[in-house]
């Protein structure tokens, strides 16, 4: 039986209370412990800076060549925190409401409480590290609205949120380095987690340079290794981004927890091709002025400009009047790809739609010849002014999608389509952060806990940062304070044996496959399978065929797959093998779970479950559960289901008519 | 924008690893669009050499949107290739034409030493940040972010030098193979903001102390750092980092 260790006591003493009485472990007894943390994005980078800084011995690991490289850099937006600094109106429990609900009511009504209550104490944490987030001229933080909120909460750094971010939780990492508290390893990448009688005591990881596998012995280890959107092939993740360490923590009794969740964000720029590698995200704020529309004819092969006003759909203002362009991620990202299946997408591919800011750039034009007292302007002015205050606004997206497509975007429409972007599923945990396995964590994207069946923008940075900087700190110790009798914890012990053994076994028999198919072009395979039937849209026959062809590809894989180099050597193809043989195990999980919920909510549609209008479902009656899986063995797993109790939150169905 | 596919010849650094001698590899790559990422051209390069049962061509990447700092190829001579303020993965074949001859070598600098073919290690980088590039402040009760105001700016010139991605081109550029820009840019950020004061001398002349070590050269100046960073990086930050540097070191208050 699954039990999350939610706190009694009213929604809003919950966390305070738990913090009043959770064991604590004196300073002489923290230096004994040993922490392993795996992933230095945002979640590992915080929580190792902050567990060093309390006197832990903590060793951190990452794939890629320096902790700052982790993904966490790419986030652009900015992050939420109840602040309240506009006085607008906004409030611990207004942040915490707004995400429950963007979540689509599947998300835990305490973590998500927990998140709120520390989202203030982050933006001041980051301005204390020196974040240079933006400011206004009077020298105090500046804030910007994003979706699903009617506040302005969220702090940005330009559209480098995440960079700076990160860089401020990498510096206190690196301080904690000198420091000695904690030791780094560089690309380096778990492949296994060690447990002995039942408890989480370290890790195998391999050193990605010499190949060498090491063994590295915890009191417990944190995974801290971000989402899996990569199982799509084609994401707005880094190529490297996998989900080996928690597949591996799943294999070993883990339970995942809705890994069906997942986010596909509307503005993307679109495929072009067989090579394309990956998808880059043009920010959500895009939506603000852009109009999205396709033609009204079918494969209408005429260039936009040529297409007359009356001849164009813009089908997000037609459906939606009420919200228009600004429908949440999940409504605009399936409208586009009902558009483009319906034979209305543009571009080469087809599966593109247009985001205009002609009309943007004459409003703005108008309304600086307005603020300049400007009469009789010609129109070329007009749209001079316009595009000037445009690029202001969204100069450096504008430039990044010029310099990916070689159009110019302030000339003509930009074409964009949807793409997944965020896993809101990922590693069940109780409220401490902690998986079913005793002293295994999971912090970050790689966990389910704070988003449900939908993510809300810039409130992944503040999960991340909360669950590093202010919640591991405390929960770990409730565990930690019970092991001060384990001192020392033997890498030859048997479990380390068997685990290094195990993973050896499987480098192996990956290199002696010696097929014909690479790696590569099975991800492929994998990607396109996901995509067209656990994506945008699902369906149970859909699904049911997914699952058989991803327990083909499988076969395959493990009989056909071809791999360069040598083990004990520098050898991406061996590291990618490793991955995508997880994300293969993982798709068909995916499946599993996009079936099982018969029902739609959030990112999750599907079309049996659809009101009249085409709009997503819910059965709460059936479906208020988060869905934990405990894999039993090949192709096999067993549904535990942790029931969702709102006590304070009354869950309706959304509409943006 | 048209599109149209060129065949290329790619002169490419192999090196087995750090203690190996290397050598420039030809390879021909045909029917590339001009669509594709330089990388892209990589990986199509890359699943010939598996299917032909080569050694693939080893390269860092990772986030492929121009941020993570990951990438980084000398594209005919130049750090990142011909395109001003763009990193390696964000640089795409419409740059070359059909019938071009590409030359690819990995980062060339004593403190980066080659680790396999393009790939190089630049950990010096992450020493000199733990030399000093933070603000010495523990998780815990800062306090409320508004206390702290900061002219903007200041901030805005902090943010400038904090885009820096640590990619390395500067060093590659260098003739000196200097980590001045790289380094400037962390003191910059920080020094530029109240919360950096209380270390500024300290910081500055710990992470030179730390830079020298590590084995890169002096900076002379040039500008060829500035001309080749793909985040628009200014000089202007070294001027600053020298100032801080000579005021620490003058001053008897450490």
């Amino acid at each position: 039986m699954l039990n999350a260790k939610i706190p009694d006591g009213s929604l809003d003493k919950k966390w305070e209370d738990y913090k009043g009485h959770v064991k604590l472990v004196n300073p002489a007894n923290k230096r004994k412990l040993e922490i392993i943390i795996v992933g230095t994005g945002l979640a590992g980078a915080s929580a190792a800076a902050s567990l060093g800084e309390l006197g832990y011995k903590v060793k951190v690991f990452c794939f890629q060549d320096s902790p700052r490289r982790a993904h966490s850099i790419a986030a652009q937006g900015g992050i939420n925190a109840a602040k309240n600094y506009q006085n607008d109106g906004d409030s611990v429990f207004r942040l915490f409401y707004d995400t429950i609900k963007g979540g689509d009511y599947r998300a835990r009504e305490a973590n998500v409480h927990r998140l709120a209550e520390v989202s203030a104490n982050i933006i001041d944490q980051c301005v204390a590290q020196g974040v240079p987030f933006a400011r206004e001229y009077g020298g105090l933080l500046s804030n910007r609205s994003f979706g699903g909120t009617q506040v302005q909460r969220t702090f940005y750094a330009a559209g480098q949120t995440g960079q700076q971010l990160l860089i401020g939780a990498y510096q206190a990492l690196e301080r904690q380095v000198a420091l000695g508290n904690v030791k780094q390893y560089t690309r380096h990448e778990m492949l296994e987690v060690v447990t002995i009688d039942g408890k989480a005591r370290g890790i195998i990881a391999r050193n990605l340079v010499t190949g060498e596998l090491e063994r590295h012995a915890g009191h417990a280890v944190l995974l801290c290794s971000g989402g899996y959107g990569n199982v799509f092939y084609l994401s707005t993740n880094a190529m490297g981004s996998n989900t080996t360490a928690i597949w591996k923590a799943h294999r070993k009794g883990a339970h995942f927890g809705n890994p069906c969740f997942t986010q596909i964000h509307p503005t993307c720029i679109p495929v072009t091709g067989e090579h394309q590698s990956k998808l880059t995200l043009m920010s959500e704020s895009l939506r603000n002025d852009g109009r999205i529309w396709v033609p009204k004819k079918k494969a209408d092969d005429r260039r936009p400009g040529d297409i007359p006003e009356e001849e164009r759909d813009y089908y997000l203002e037609r459906r939606y009047p009420a919200f228009g362009n600004l429908v949440p991620r999940d409504v605009a990202s399936r409208a586009a790809k009902e558009r483009c299946d319906a034979g209305y997408g543009v571009g080469t591919s087809k599966q593109a739609v247009y985001l205009d800011y002609a009309d943007a750039i004459q409003r703005y034009g108008k309304i600086e010849a307005g603020k300049r007292n400007l009469a009789n302007v010609d129109a070329a002015t007009i749209t001079a002014m316009g595009k000037e205050v445009v690029k202001e606004k969204y100069g450096n997206l504008f430039d990044m999608y010029e310099k990916i497509t070689g159009e110019n975007p302030y000339e003509v429409p930009m074409r964009i389509y949807p793409a997944v972007h965020y896993t809101m599923g990922g590693l069940w945990v109780d409220y401490e952060l902690m998986t079913s396995i005793p002293g295994l964590y999971a912090l970050g994207e790689c966990n389910f806990s704070d988003h449900g069946a939908n993510r809300l923008g810039a409130s992944a940075l503040m999960q991340g940062l909360a669950d590093g900087y202010f919640v591991i700190p405390y929960t770990i110790g409730n565990y930690l304070a019970d092991e001060i009798r384990t001192t020392n914890i033997p890498t030859d012990h048997p479990s380390f044996i068997d685990a290094e053994k195990a993973v050896s076994d499987r480098l192996n028999q990956l290199m002696s496959i010696k097929g014909t198919e690479t790696v590569e072009s099975m991800h492929k395979r994998l990607g396109k399978i996901m995509w067209d039937k656990c994506g945008m849209a699902r369906n149970r026959e859909g699904l049911t065929q997914a699952i058989k062809e991803i327990q083909e590809l499988k076969k395959e894989f493990w009989s056909n797959i071809r791999i360069p180099g040598k083990i004990a050597d520098f050898n991406p193809e061996l590291d990618k093998a490793n991955r995508v043989a997880d994300f293969i195990e993982l798709g068909e999980l995916m499946c599993r779970d996009a079936l099982h919920r018969e029902e739609s909510c959030g990112g999750h549609f599907r079309e049996e479950h659809q009101t009249e209008e085409g709009e997503a479902l819910r059965h709460d009656d059936q479906f208020m559960y988060v869905a934990a899986w405990q894999m039993k063995g090949e192709h096999e797993w067993e549904l535990h289901k942790e029931p969702l109790n709102y006590e304070v939150v009354k869950p309706s169905q959304r509409s943006y008519k | 924008m048209e599109h149209y596919n060129m065949n290329l010849t790619l002169k490419v650094w192999r090196q087995e690893n750090t203690n190996a001698k290397g050598r420039f590899e030809t390879y021909k790559v045909a029917d590339i669009s001009s669509e594709m990422s330089f990388l892209e051209m990589i990986d199509v390069l890359n699943e010939r050499l598996v299917r032909e049962g080569a050694d693939p061509i080893a390269f860092d990447h990772d986030c492929r949107e121009g941020i993570c700092g990951m990438c980084s190829m000398h594209i005919n001579g130049r750090p990142h290739g011909p395109w001003h303020a763009t990193t390696t993965c964000q640089l795409h074949m419409r740059a070359f034409k059909d019938g071009d001859t590409i030359v690819v070598e990995p980062w060339r600098a004593q403190a980066f030493p080659v680790i396999k073919d393009l790939v190089t290690d630049r950990s010096s980088f992450d020493r000199i940040v733990q030399a000093g590039g933070f603000v010495s402040i523990n998780t815990g009760n800062a306090v409320d972010g508004n206390a702290i105001p900061v002219e903007k700016d200041k901030a805005d010139a902090s943010f400038a030098a904090a885009s820096c991605i640590a990619c390395g081109a500067c060093v590659a550029a260098c003739k000196n193979a200097s980590a001045s820009l790289f380094m400037a840019a962390k003191v910059a950020h920080l020094n530029l903001l109240p919360q950096g004061q209380p270390e500024r001398k300290s910081r500055v002349l710990s992470m030179v102390a730390q830079m020298d070590k590590e084995g890169f050269g002096s900076c002379t100046f040039t500008g060829a750092c500035e001309a080749v960073c793909p985040k628009e990086i200014s000089i202007t930050n070294i001027s600053r980092m020298n100032k801080d540097y000579l005021m620490a070191g003058l001053s008897s208050e450490k």
